[in-house]
């Protein structure tokens, strides 16, 4: 089968101050009260899927909106393409409803596991979009050849949607989002179904997005990804906003403590505790950085050896993990 | 993967051109899927076998020929309307493309009506095989075919009623309900005279008022049937097939304009 490979764009990663980045201008997503629940058949069972949401999403940041399944994410995205109406608050795109198709022409969207029409070829299906994303006739034709080549399916174009792999199909899902240049990228767990390669490329494209000036939303539960490439996040759980803000301010606290590995044997000095041994090997938590430099007079006065030390800072696996156990009845772990 | 320059599209595509891209797919969707080409073959294949059947006969030959054939352009053509309408817009919800269909700057109603051009395109291209064959067969035995042309302009008519039925059914429920019920309506078409007939042994009261509004609503597919009167070669009333057409297209109008209310309603959870 075809090997995806894709072409980056360095310098576009690493351009600092952002152009079009905006703070002060209109939000580009702007959520108020909005809540959204479901019912059963004969109005039994109501389940309420987002509540009291509150959101803005300002020109050229990256915002990851994170929660386990079932948080909310999927429906918070439906109503921002008016495919879902909220029970109740204001939903605006552009500053205007996203019923309004002049507000949905100025975004690209990928939905979570995407499936596309496995009867059309690659060439087909993006000239189909094309045409729906109001792209001249004069413009179709390069640019599904020039999209390909941007998500890595260079030479495709004749190839039927059925042959396509889970990947492929998510990189066209990606093509048909941004063929048409879009202000605003909505992306619904555009890593998931991905190997390392898709992942890295996914972060790349939204990377390179933002570097243009464009403004990404994606949603994710893989956490390492938001941390790599998120200006905000927002913790969704069970429909409610338990938290938002700038990542760097949320998570990038100081050392906060080291995991230290030493062979060999020595005596315990104040502020280090004995967190396993085994065998020879011992592992420590070092309060601080004081207790460190003990721990290593100690460690060379018995003739033990150092074997790693690793220091530890909050991270947004941390954050979540607290944001979202904080609001289970039993505070149980996950 | 890489952004594009710094240029912004604020692009939405005229009315007729998102309408023309959604029939474009319906209609590759439609000729690309087995199941029309089963029904076409089978089709076919009954009208060959009128050739046959008529061999058994005596006398009346082409008559038989002619009444299989506009029954098989007839039935297969509903089966069609029926089946791959109401699967079309089932399988856009089930398999979720109609979210990124939806998410561009799209109107819902044209979403509809681009279904409905692009089934009926493929209608009119089955018709017009399933006409060829059956006009080849009269003019093997040196019958003219001509005279069926009325009647099957009217089929296309009744085609265009069943197609907007499926589609305002399954704008609103689950693709079987939405069959059985789009079949309901092509069997209860064409028996509204009994409903008259039924009215009028009533003896008042709500009973009467019910069947005078089902008889009032359905369709009157019976006005859209010629068959009878073109393999009897009787003479055609004047204005018969101007009127049925104008009162078919409206009627479907009609039904189409609700199937566009139902759906700009649906909620896509």
């Amino acid at each position: 089968m075809h090997r995806p490979t894709i072409e980056h764009d360095r310098e576009m990663r690493t351009a600092e101050p952002m152009p079009g980045r905006n703070t002060s201008a209109t939000p580009v997503i702007r959520m108020r009260g909005v809540s959204k629940s479901f019912t059963g058949h004969l109005n039994i069972g109501r389940k309420v899927a987002v509540e009291d949401l509150e959101l803005e999403i300002r020109p050229g940041e990256i915002f990851g909106l994170l929660g386990p399944n079932g948080a909310g994410k999927t429906t918070t995205f439906k109503m921002l393409l008016a495919l879902l109406r909220p029970d109740r608050g204001q939903v605006r795109l552009f500053d205007r409803p996203p019923s309004d198709p002049a507000a949905r022409a100025r975004l690209g969207y990928l939905p979570e596991n995407p499936y596309f029409y496995n009867y059309l070829t690659a060439a087909e299906f993006l000239d189909f979009y094309g045409r729906l994303q109001g792209i001249p006739a004069a413009e179709r034709r390069g640019r599904v050849r020039e999209t390909l080549r941007r998500v890595g399916l260079e030479g495709l174009e004749g190839t039927a949607l059925r042959k396509f792999s889970k990947g492929m199909v998510q990189r066209l899902g990606l093509a048909q989002a941004i063929q048409h240049d879009p202000e605003l990228l909505i992306l619904d767990e555009p890593m998931s179904g991905l190997d390392p390669i898709g992942r890295r490329d996914v972060r790349d494209l939204i990377l390179s997005m933002r570097a243009a000036g464009r403004t990404v939303l994606f949603s994710s539960h893989i956490l390492q990804d938001a941390e790599m490439i998120c200006d905000r996040i927002a913790i969704l759980d069970k429909g409610r906003l338990r938290s938002v803000g700038r990542l760097d301010e949320m998570v990038a606290s100081g050392v906060e403590w080291f995991e230290v590995t030493v062979r060999g044997a020595f005596a315990l000095p104040a502020g280090v505790t004995l967190l396993s041994r085994d065998g020879q090997r011992s592992l420590l938590r070092v309060s601080a950085v004081e207790s460190l430099a003990e721990l290593m007079a100690v460690v060379r006065e018995s003739g033990a050896e150092v074997f790693s030390i690793w220091p530890k800072r909050k991270t947004l696996e941390d954050l979540f993990l607290r944001e979202i156990r904080a609001n289970r009845p039993d505070g149980a772990r996950r | 993967m890489e952004a594009a320059g710094g240029r912004l599209l604020v692009n939405t595509p005229s009315i007729g051109a998102a309408v023309h891209a959604i029939a474009l797919n319906t209609f590759r969707e439609a000729i690309r899927d087995r199941i029309l080409y089963l029904l076409l073959v089978f089709a076919l294949t009954l009208i060959g076998v009128s050739r046959l059947l008529s061999l058994l006969t005596v006398g009346n030959e082409e008559k038989i020929i002619k009444d299989m054939g506009l029954s098989a352009i007839s039935l297969f053509g509903v089966l069609t309307a029926v089946f791959v309408g109401v699967s079309l817009v089932f399988k856009e919800i089930e398999r979720g493309t109609v979210y990124t269909l939806l998410a561009n700057p799209v109107r819902r109603w044209q979403f509809v009506a681009g279904k409905f051009l692009g089934l009926l395109t493929v209608l009119a291209m089955n018709v017009g095989l399933m006409s060829l064959a059956l006009g080849g067969l009269l003019l093997l035995r040196g019958e003219s075919p001509w005279p069926l042309l009325p009647a099957i302009a009217l089929i296309l008519v009744e085609l265009v009623v069943i197609t907007a039925f499926a589609l305002l059914f399954s704008s609103l429920t689950n693709p079987v309900l939405a069959a059985l019920m789009t079949f309901a309506i092509y069997v209860l078409g064409h028996l509204t005279w009994s409903l008259e007939l039924l009215s009028a042994k009533l003896e008042g009261g709500l009973a009467v008022r019910l069947v005078d509004a089902l008889y009032w609503m359905m369709p009157n597919l019976d006005r859209l049937n010629l068959k009878a009167t073109a393999v009897h070669g009787l003479p055609l009333e004047p204005g018969f097939v101007t009127l049925g057409v104008v009162y078919g297209l409206s009627y479907a109008v009609v039904i189409l304009g609700l199937a566009c209310v139902a759906f700009e309603r649906k909620e896509f959870n």
